[in-house]
């Protein structure tokens, strides 16, 4: 059999096992649970898509908040504003069967990852001029003005925010499978850039820029691509958002959501993706397990992540990464991921 | 024209607030090169420390009832301000000890007593409504117990961690930081919105026709560049503020010339402290905003791009970069179909200036060595 059968097989034979599974957690877990491990999905898949920004490429970035909207916003757009022009033209993007749905919920994805990543491209563009610090106020910044913009469109419902966005995850267990099927993807991106030569550029510029410019390598494309890869996929994670919790105000997108998805990179350890995957579902699920502490819940979360900062200063996993690899072999020899 | 000159008193008064908190920003990122994010929490508690002096810690008189009070209201104003400055500078030096410090030079067995401390406050809070004698005990014997508890964890930790600055670490350090603040304010303070009651003369002086001063606007303006003047004075020439720019030049040749690096930058986070409590006790007394934990967030982050804008770590430049947003937000907020894009002026004009000038308007671009 060619490789690449093998490939699809495998791809299709865990898409499968991962639907199952999901299925199975909704029929066995209770419906509490499983919104704080969507919630947990959906954090992760942020997580992960700027760490590619912050943690491989090096640069700092702290406004993912701004492409979550820009996504979660052009998804709930397709879906409440243009899907019911579009069913007019052709009766195959009707919802309410399965395949409809997860075909509206693939175009709304699209849309909102093109969005987002069209986004992301123009905030990479500063990112070429502007370093360190500056670049973290700019992009903090960005997400701020995007969050102000979409507050200012009527068509969007402004302050007010979109309600009663149609789920096309409606059976629950539909949930869980789009958003790690998304994880999953984010991930599989993540893990195999690093294992090409294009992915030790990125890494060359995370490591040092002008060494990496010398050495050939076009940092002006990989910075870009960068942003816009990372971006697409937050756009990604605003459109499950949008679908799955069916209302958006601009007020979920503001800076603490971005500041809460740069700590979960740093706190994961910059540039493990595992770290990041890790991360987000502790700061997302140890809220929620504290929460029997009451009002204080939020002053212990606050005070152990500082605590932690201190003691791991590498975050908790450093740049190790989890994985078949270090899981099954003693030492790990010379990963492009590992410094 | 009555309009911009409305708009412009309004702005530069706004700037001279964005400006006091920016100076701290500055200092801080000067000698550290550090965000501190915490700062604009450290504003928030000086606006409630004000809010505690005016209200229940001094007599003040209500004008309202007594109109023949200002003399002694403005005099208890200069002990309220000095109460919020002092208490601000503390909690910013109490930051930098037990947050920052271990960043760079590890944890150590303090260390472990402060957080322990810290840790009992909910203990504290949990039994609050017992009395203060039984709050007290409480409180003293848990963080004192829960400090010899996290010593050896920290011992332990302390032998295992390679310390290296990072610059992301230490940014949600200071996030956290900033989230310990918020939500122990929420804790403390409670989350309704607080109001200062008029304790000064709220009349204005006509300038010309149609354009008002407010006697709030000038005092606001005349404290915030009494402090500045005085701020600068402390650095052109003293020998702390000589050892604060020694510092900020070249932090390992300071150490090797003798300067005690450590108490400096406890010197330099006190000063920010206590500008900051001005300006959050000047806000609170003085324009009857809605004082909530979370009020210090925006103006905090505003402050930061002023101090960007200027050119970060350059004292002059948080000045002036300052003044220029408030400017900026008050010519958009007073206009007439832009005010709701108030919040976003402020970055636009960051990512135009830092685009032109990435170094800032008053910073120098020093290129890379290689």
């Amino acid at each position: 059999m060619p490789w690449f059968a093998v490939r699809v097989a495998s791809i299709a034979g865990a898409v499968a096992a991962l639907y199952l599974l999901s299925g199975l957690l909704t029929a066995t877990i209770e419906a509490y649970v499983l919104q704080v491990l969507v919630q947990c999905g959906i954090y992760a898949i942020l997580a992960v898509s700027l760490n590619l920004i912050n943690g491989i490429t090096g640069q700092f970035s702290i406004g993912h908040a701004g492409f979550f909207a820009v996504g979660a916003y052009v998804g709930a757009a397709w879906t409440m504003l243009w899907q019911p022009h579009a069913v007019r033209v052709t009766s195959a993007l009707a919802m309410g069967t399965p395949a409809g749905d997860a075909l509206n919920l693939l175009i709304a994805c699209a849309l909102g990852m093109a969005a987002a990543s069209l986004a992301g491209a123009a905030v990479g563009l500063p990112s070429l001029r502007l370093r360190g610090d500056h670049l973290a106020i700019v992009t903090l910044g960005f997400g701020e003005v995007i969050r102000v913009l979409l507050l200012n469109i009527d068509a969007v419902g402004g302050a007010r925010g979109l309600s009663g966005i149609p789920t096309l995850a409606s059976t629950g267990d539909l949930a869980v499978f789009w958003v790690f099927l998304f994880l999953v993807l984010v991930i599989a991106v993540s893990r195999n850039l690093m294992n090409t030569t294009r992915g030790l550029t990125w890494l060359a510029v995370r490591e040092d820029e002008v060494a990496a410019d010398a050495m050939g390598v076009n940092t002006t494309r990989v910075k870009v691509t960068a942003f816009v890869l990372g971006s697409a996929f937050a756009g990604a994670a605003g459109v499950l958002y949008a679908h799955i919790m069916t209302g958006i105000s601009p007020d979920v997108f503001g800076i603490d959501t971005s500041i809460i998805i740069t700590t979960m990179v740093v706190l994961g350890g910059t540039g493990s993706v595992t770290g990041a995957t890790l991360a987000a579902f502790l700061l997302v699920a140890l809220p929620e397990m504290l929460r029997f502490m009451k009002d204080y819940r939020l002053v212990i979360f606050s005070t152990l992540l500082v605590l932690l900062m201190l003691t791991r200063p590498h975050g908790i996993l450093g740049t190790r990464e989890l994985g078949y690899a270090t899981l099954f072999r003693r030492r790990q020899t010379g990963s492009p991921g590992t410094r | 024209m009555e309009w911009f000159v409305q708009q412009l008193i309004y702005g530069v008064q706004l700037g001279s607030l964005y400006a006091l908190i920016a100076l701290g920003y500055t200092m801080v990122y000067g000698v550290l090169r550090l965000i501190n994010f915490a700062h604009g929490d450290v504003y928030m508690v000086g606006a409630f420390v004000g809010f505690y002096a005016c209200t229940a810690w001094l007599p003040f008189k209500d004008l309202n009832a007594h109109p023949d009070a200002v003399t002694t209201n403005i005099a208890l104003a200069i002990i309220a301000m000095a109460i919020a400055m002092a208490v601000c500078a503390a909690l910013g030096m109490v930051i930098e000890r037990f947050a920052y410090r271990p960043l760079r030079n590890g944890l150590n067995r303090q260390d472990a007593r402060f957080w322990g401390f810290v840790g009992a406050i909910p203990l504290a809070v949990a039994v609050s409504d017992q009395g203060a004698p039984v709050v007290l005990a409480v409180y003293a014997v848990s963080g004192i117990a829960l400090g010899h508890v996290l010593c050896p964890v920290v011992a332990w930790l302390r032998r295992r961690t390679v310390l290296s600055p990072s610059r992301l670490n230490a940014l949600i350090t200071a996030i956290g930081v900033s989230l310990v603040l918020q939500n122990g304010g929420l804790l403390v303070f409670g989350a309704d919105p607080r109001f200062i009651p008029t304790i000064f003369p709220e009349s204005s002086i006509a300038l010309a026709d149609g354009i008002h001063v407010g006697i709030g606007q000038l005092a606001i303006l005349g404290v915030s560049i009494a402090l500045m003047l005085g701020l600068r004075h402390i650095v052109l020439h003293t020998r702390r503020g000589r050892a604060m720019r020694a510092i900020s030049h070249d932090i390992e040749a300071a150490k090797m010339m003798g300067i005690d690096t450590d108490r400096v930058i406890a010197f330099t986070f006190a000063l920010g402290g206590a500008l900051a409590g001005a300006g959050g006790f000047l806000v609170a007394a003085l324009t009857h905003v809605k004082i909530t934990p979370m009020f210090g967030l925006l103006p905090g982050i505003k402050a930061f791009v002023a101090a960007v804008l200027g050119g970060a770590g350059n004292i002059p430049g948080a000045a002036l970069g300052g003044v220029l947003m408030g400017v900026a937000e008050a010519f958009v907020s007073g206009s007439q179909h832009l005010s709701t894009y108030r919040d976003a002026i402020a970055f636009c004009v960051l990512v135009v200036i830092l685009l032109v000038r990435p170094a800032g308007l008053l910073g120098q671009h020093v290129p890379e060595k290689v």
